[in-house]
């Protein structure tokens, strides 16, 4: 009865007793979520355009994190880093694409995932191989100072990510559904055989869609390696955009942003309310609790495509 | 494709050749095999430390030919502080050479836990400085393991007698809160049961909080510590999880100075993603930091010819460096010590184990060595394998880490009897009859 007492009765009440700290954990969570949001959707551009699950994602942030950082290290003014490291990620899309991808097209799917599986083990040992294994401090100039509103604590740096990504989610947007490209990417994530039937160049999309993934990965790793520093657990971030990805679809950009604020703001109510009362460190489980009870109501997720096929 | 052949073939001549040479080491060299972790995602505390531990090695070799004319050989085995590869590595290495592996150091605590029992069977001593299994002081049940110059239980007590200086008196620690932030693992958990009993004693309050690994967000562990208004905060983390604890600390606008980390928690590592931030951040250490002691100088200029910058990119006088630096030296006093009794010639791992249970490390023989000041003098015994050696609070200062508080002895009177419990039903758990220690020679 205690337990049932803990787990029932007294998160409630610990809410109503401080409704402006549970406002504060919200924030919290909102803004966290937005940082899953960020790794999650690199996941979601290239499943959509291409079906395959890439697996490389989470090292892609630390890759791009290493070059930027290793870059301004070398005495490059962050401006001229930023668009360098925008172009090695462009230039890594199209060795992906003809190295990995073109060799293996017409492959099954889980070929192609165990070839991202591939490009982690050799991205992680090229990254090291570069820029050295140590902790790097990544200064961008965005003020990370947390001041009061009434009470409750916000962090500036967290609130300028979420910006970034609320940006990033537009441009998107708009290069999906008002741009020549987007129409075309958002073919051949319909149907392969019908888009190349009509001149899409299936090749062109693929570098298209793993550049912008790429841009994606190093906006997430800034943001991120600007909270931790850059160092090689950065790739280990894309464990946390997993259950974001359950909940929100795999093929939804919406999706990514919804499910990353369900997520975050779940997590941090989770761990703040009932994980006390259970041992804490409840919160990376409870991620995957909150997107598996999802899915049996939404198997395709929040946003995601059902799938209907004839059997 | 006669080209991709070829490729392939030279590849595997120039592995099979390197891998050669990485083995050599001779019968007449004192052999000792280095789990190391330069690799993965602990790397950047990994790769200080082994450079620490080799430099002083090569500088053994360099300036003295070895130790009393005895070349070291060593041997690295990349194990990405992961317990599996660990072990692995342990396997291969430990019977190398005539007189097999001389002394293991395993660099982690799974890794440590996993050799225990291996170490007796096999003859080869188990030095985890500062880590592994508390209970392994009692060298009475645990003759092969040894835990100096002294143990997490003892680093969490003497850390509630620094912050009973900082309170004006043991007595003024009633009713104060202390939040403990701790890796969510055995190495986190270790010294929650001293902490414990010691909040019977002295009245604190204290709540747990666990981060899972690698504690890449933990924002909801701090938003817990921003409404428990803690007045101490106690840090026991590892990897990632110390950077991202220290900036968090901060964005709450915790107090950097009643922020204390343990050893694993006090690297520059720790403290440099936070920049201006850390600043006033304290941890608890065995040893100095700073390349301002005279083996220093000596590394300098026999490994290192003088050359600063390379001195440096190889973290010369960094926290985890000194480390490794003071890891060595105790390896190769033990050396000393065994080969005192037997000779001067490869000792052998059950040969070590004598030298480290007999090792007398006393201040004058730090001096020669040129770390006068640099850590406390220690001495082993039969019985007391962690040697009860005293802690050091430092603090981060922007630039570099500084002592912070004199030395400070840990509560042996609390400490002792919970080793000698936890080893008494370890031994009874594993039939271990033991050791009178009267009767050792």
């Amino acid at each position: 009865m205690d337990i049932l007492g803990a787990l029932l009765l007294k998160p409630f009440a610990d809410i109503g007793g401080s409704p402006l700290f549970f406002l504060e954990v919200v924030i919290g969570g909102v803004l966290t979520g937005v940082m899953y949001s960020l790794v999650a959707l690199g996941f979601v551009l290239i499943f959509k355009a291409s079906g395959v699950f890439n697996f490389a994602q989470g090292v892609m942030v630390l890759f791009s994190a290493l070059t930027l950082v290793g870059l301004m290290e070398l005495g490059v003014p962050i401006w001229l880093a930023l668009i360098a490291t925008i172009l090695v990620m462009i230039a890594l899309a199209f060795a992906i694409e003809r190295l990995v991808l073109r060799p293996l097209v017409n492959q099954a799917e889980i070929t192609l995932f165990m070839a991202t599986i591939g490009l982690t083990f050799f991205l992680e040992g090229f990254g090291e191989l570069l820029w050295g294994a140590n902790v790097k401090k990544l200064d961008i100039g965005i003020p990370d100072r947390s001041f009061d509103v009434g009470g409750i604590l916000v962090n500036e740096f967290e609130l300028f990510a979420a910006g970034i990504a609320a940006l990033l989610v537009a441009v998107l947007a708009v290069l999906f559904q008002r741009t020549k490209i987007g129409r075309a990417l958002r073919a051949v994530a319909d149907d392969h055989q019908a888009a190349l039937s009509v001149g899409i160049s299936l090749t062109s999309i693929w570098v298209i869609v793993w550049a912008v993934a790429g841009i994606v990965a190093l906006v997430a790793g800034v943001m991120w390696g600007g909270k931790s520093g850059v160092q090689f657990s950065l790739s280990l971030i894309a464990l946390k955009s997993l259950p974001v990805l359950i909940l929100g679809g795999l093929t939804s950009v919406p999706g990514a942003i919804v499910g990353g604020l369900v997520i975050g703001v779940g997590e941090k109510i989770a761990e703040v309310y009932w994980g006390p009362y259970i041992g804490g460190a409840i919160e990376n489980w409870f991620a995957y609790m909150i997107a598996v009870a999802f899915l049996l109501f939404r198997p395709q997720g929040l946003f995601g495509e059902r799938i209907i096929e004839r059997v | 494709m006669a080209l991709n052949r070829l490729s392939f073939a030279a590849l595997g001549a120039a592995l099979a050749v390197t891998g050669m040479v990485a083995l050599e080491a001779r019968a007449a060299d004192q052999y000792i095999p280095l789990l190391v972790y330069r690799t993965g995602p602990y790397a950047p505390s990994g790769i200080p430390s082994a450079n620490g531990f080799v430099d002083y090695f090569k500088l053994l070799n360099a300036r003295d030919k070895g130790v009393n004319g005895v070349t070291i050989a060593w041997e690295e085995c990349e194990m990405q502080y992961d317990t599996k590869l660990g072990v692995e590595c342990y396997e291969r290495l430990k019977k190398k050479t005539e007189t097999g592996a001389s002394l293991v150091n395993p660099y982690s605590t799974g890794i440590t836990y996993a050799l225990i029992p291996k170490a007796g069977v096999d003859k080869v001593p188990l030095h985890s400085m500062g880590y592994g299994n508390t209970a392994a002081a009692d060298g009475r049940v645990f003759p092969w393991t040894f835990n100096f110059p002294t143990t997490y239980w003892s680093q969490a007590s003497a850390k509630i007698k620094y912050i009973g200086q900082r309170e004006g008196g043991m007595d003024k620690l009633k009713d104060k809160k202390l939040v403990y932030v701790y890796h969510n693992s055995p190495y986190g958990k270790e010294p929650i049961p001293t902490l414990e009993i010691l909040a019977q004693k002295y009245g604190y309050q204290l709540t747990l909080l666990p981060v899972d690994h690698p504690g890449q967000e933990q924002k909801a562990v701090w938003l817990q510590v921003r409404r428990i208004q803690p007045d101490w905060v106690f840090l026991w983390g590892w990897g990632v999880m110390n950077q991202v604890a220290v900036k968090e600390a901060a964005s709450i606008n915790f107090p950097m100075d009643r922020f204390i980390g343990n050893w694993w928690s006090g690297t520059e590592t720790d403290v440099v993603p936070a920049g201006d931030a850390a600043k006033g951040y304290l941890s608890a250490t065995f040893h100095a930091s700073g390349d301002g002691f005279p083996a220093h100088k000596e590394l300098l200029k026999h490994v290192y010819n003088g050359d600063v910058a390379a001195a440096k990119k190889n973290n010369y006088g960094e926290a985890l460096y000194n480390r490794g630096l003071i890891n060595a030296v105790y390896n190769v006093e033990a050396i000393r010590v065994a080969m005192k009794k037997f000779g001067n010639k490869p000792m052998n791992g059950e040969q070590v184990r004598w030298g480290l249970e007999n090792l007398n490390l006393t201040a004058e023989r730090l001096k020669e060595i040129g770390l006068e000041g640099f850590t406390k003098p220690i001495k082993v015994t039969c019985e007391d394998h962690e040697g009860n050696g005293p802690i050091i609070i430092q603090q981060w200062d922007g630039k570099a880490w500084k002592f912070a508080s004199d030395w400070i002895e840990p509560m042996r009177d609390v400490i002792r009897p919970l080793i000698e419990a936890e080893a008494a039903k370890f031994a009874k758990e594993n039939n271990i009859t033991p050791r009178d220690c009267s009767k050792e020679g």
